[in-house]
Formats: structure tokens, C-alpha cells, sequence
């Protein structure tokens, strides 16, 4: 075991360095089209003429928007692509915390998100993600581990904030951890 | 380009505290999880591979999309607001899973309307999704709706659109 004291060695000084600092810049694999916005709404049987009708989108939106609700859609890569060998996970930074603090288990309690500028069609959206906070060691049901927030923030190629989903995550190991 | 002016359906006066929104019932299949998945480019096999998901997860079946379920809120959501409601902010709280043969129930009430600074029209609203009354996830929603026939949210940006109220 490290020395809770030694900053070098202490996960918390680690983690609580990176909060505020801006990690993983990621730009999306392809513009922002009409055809998958058409899925989206077919999937859910979503009639919204905003994202049917161009009359409606000129009027309300001054042309076509996407669902706000899938902003994160657009930076899940393809299953597949040529010459790709690793790609980043979403949430990079939730999987380094629970490597940094040797948590095995990690649950999402709650998703937050806020939308700002509308996302439009060819739209090339931007991201990265930023540790919030890390809470001191907790015990709950689930079992002994720290709390933290991450926020995903969503930008388009003008720089406009588009939207910020705000992660709470549980990284912990099963019961009887003392 | 002209365009045809497009009146709202549901403006801010017609909204109060305590009013539901209409009922959504609807009967997932494992077409209905499929097709969420792959809308929101979720290629993990719990959500399409049944025996990935009774075998290697440990779950019943495969079972709806987290993304998935955010684009059935929007919609639930938008049905009632008509195309002027424009999305502040949601958060959703998952407490289980929705499963092909379920009946998702979906179900909202408003729980208060304000006009902000900037005079924008916002409601909150709390949605459930259940299964044979069983609160898969909760969604707290907060949604602006026109004021008056010409008002129309979409049009504000900048520090006109303000999607989180302000902290007291």
C-alpha cells in the first residue's frame, strides 16, 4: 500500500490535479446528417415536424436541426474502420479514475444533460471531457468506493457551446472491503 | 425563403402545477431495442445479442439503451409540447431494465412553470418509464414553451437561452 501522504503516490492528489483540466479532445467521425436524425426519430416512433417537415424547421429553427437528446450520437464511432486499432472509450476519464484508485466495479447513478446552440445538419461536433470532483471514500449497498462527476462538453466547429452532459459515477469494490 | 408561420400548440398560460401529460403505453420488442441501439450507433451486444446478454451480463433479455431511452423522453416530451418546446435540460436516474415483452408506461406531471430573467417560458417536468408499475428510470425535464402565438424559444441564443435555471 502507498503512503495516503505521499502526493507522488496518493490517487486523490492525482485526481484532484485533474479536475477543471480539459482531457480528451475528440472531433466526430462524420458530420451531422439528415439520414440518421430520420433513424433516431423512426426508433421512437418521434413524429416531430421540427425534424420533418423543412416548412416547420425554416420557420422555428431557420432550417434542419437534429434531436437534441442525441448529441452524443455523434461521436460513437463505426464498429469499424480501416487502419484502426484503439480508439478511446467515451468516458475515458471514468475508466482512469477507477484504474487509479484499483476500483473493479463502477455504476452511473445519474445522466445529466444541458442544451445549448442547436445541432444542424453537417454540423462536425467537438468534445472533451473534464473531471468535476472525486468524493473522500464512501460506503454504500453497492460496496466501499468514491463518488465523482465528469462533464462531457459538446461544442460545434464554429466553437459554440452545444450541449454539456454532466456524469455522476460510483467507483467501488464489493462488500466486506474494509 | 418564406415560410409559412407555424402556431404553437401548447403555450406557457396553459401549462399549471399538477397537470399530467398524456399517457404513452407501448410494447417493446426486441426490434424496438435493435433499433434504439443501432439509432444511437450502440454497437455493445448486450443491446442485440440475447445470448450475450442472458450469458455474459446476466441479464433476461437484451434491454433498451440508455441514448435510446433519452431520445423516447425527448419524444414523450416534444408529443405534448408541440414543436416550439425546446429542451433546458434533462436528468435521468436508471433504476432498471426495459426488456423486449415489456409495456413501457410512460407517464409525466408538471411540477412548476416559471418565466426567466431573460423572459423565457420554462415548466419542469417529471416523467417516469415503467414496466407493470415498476419505475424503470426517472427523468426530470426542463422545457421551454412560447409565451404568446409569436414567442418561439428556439429563436433565443446566448444569454438570451438559459437551459439550467439560475442557483438561488
Amino acid at each position: 500500500m502507498t503512503s495516503a501522504s505521499d502526493p507522488d503516490t496518493d490517487p486523490m492528489v492525482a485526481a484532484l490535479d485533474l479536475v477543471g483540466k480539459e482531457q480528451y479532445h475528440e472531433v466526430g467521425e462524420f458530420p451531422v446528417e439528415q439520414g440518421y436524425v430520420w433513424t433516431s426519430c423512426a426508433s421512437v416512433e418521434n413524429g416531430n415536424p421540427l425534424f420533418w417537415d423543412p416548412e416547420v424547421a425554416a420557420a422555428l429553427t431557420d432550417g434542419p436541426i437534429a434531436p437534441p437528446s442525441m448529441v452524443s450520437v455523434w461521436f460513437r464511432p463505426h464498429h469499424w474502420a480501416p487502419g484502426r486499432t484503439t480508439q478511446a472509450l467515451p468516458l475515458q476519464v471514468h475508466f482512469d479514475l477507477k484504474e487509479l484508485f484499483g476500483l473493479p466495479e463502477a455504476v452511473m447513478t445519474d445522466n445529466t444533460i444541458e442544451f445549448h446552440m442547436p445541432v444542424r445538419m453537417g454540423d462536425l461536433l467537438r468534445t472533451h471531457q473534464v473531471l468535476r470532483s472525486v468524493s473522500e471514500e464512501k460506503t454504500t449497498k453497492l460496496g466501499t468506493g468514491r463518488f465523482w462527476v465528469i462533464d462531457v462538453v459538446y461544442t460545434n466547429q464554429d466553437g459554440d457551446l452545444v450541449a454539456v452532459e454532466s456524469y455522476t459515477g460510483f467507483g467501488y469494490k464489493r462488500g466486506d472491503v474494509s | 425563403m418564406t415560410t409559412t408561420p407555424v402556431a404553437p400548440s401548447l403555450i406557457l398560460d396553459d401549462v399549471h402545477p399538477g397537470d399530467e401529460l398524456p399517457a404513452l403505453d407501448y410494447d417493446v420488442s426486441a426490434t424496438t431495442v435493435v433499433l434504439g441501439a443501432l439509432a444511437t450507433r450502440d454497437w455493445r451486444p448486450m443491446h442485440h445479442d440475447k445470448d450475450f446478454a442472458v450469458n455474459r451480463n446476466g441479464t433476461q433479455d437484451i434491454f433498451l439503451n440508455t441514448p435510446n431511452q433519452a431520445a423516447w423522453f425527448e419524444r414523450y416530451l416534444t408529443d405534448w409540447t408541440g414543436p416550439h418546446g425546446r429542451l433546458g435540460r434533462v436528468t435521468f436516474r436508471m433504476k432498471g431494465s426495459v426488456f423486449p415483452g415489456d409495456t413501457m408506461s410512460m407517464r409525466g406531471v408538471v411540477e412548476s412553470s416559471e418565466v426567466d430573467d431573460t423572459g423565457c417560458g420554462f415548466v419542469t417536468v417529471a416523467v417516469t418509464l415503467s414496466v407493470a408499475g415498476d419505475v424503470k428510470t426517472t427523468c426530470a425535464a426542463r422545457i421551454a414553451l412560447p409565451r404568446a402565438a409569436d414567442d418561439n424559444p428556439w429563436a433565443r441564443s446566448g444569454e438570451r437561452w438559459r437551459p439550467s435555471p439560475t442557483l438561488p
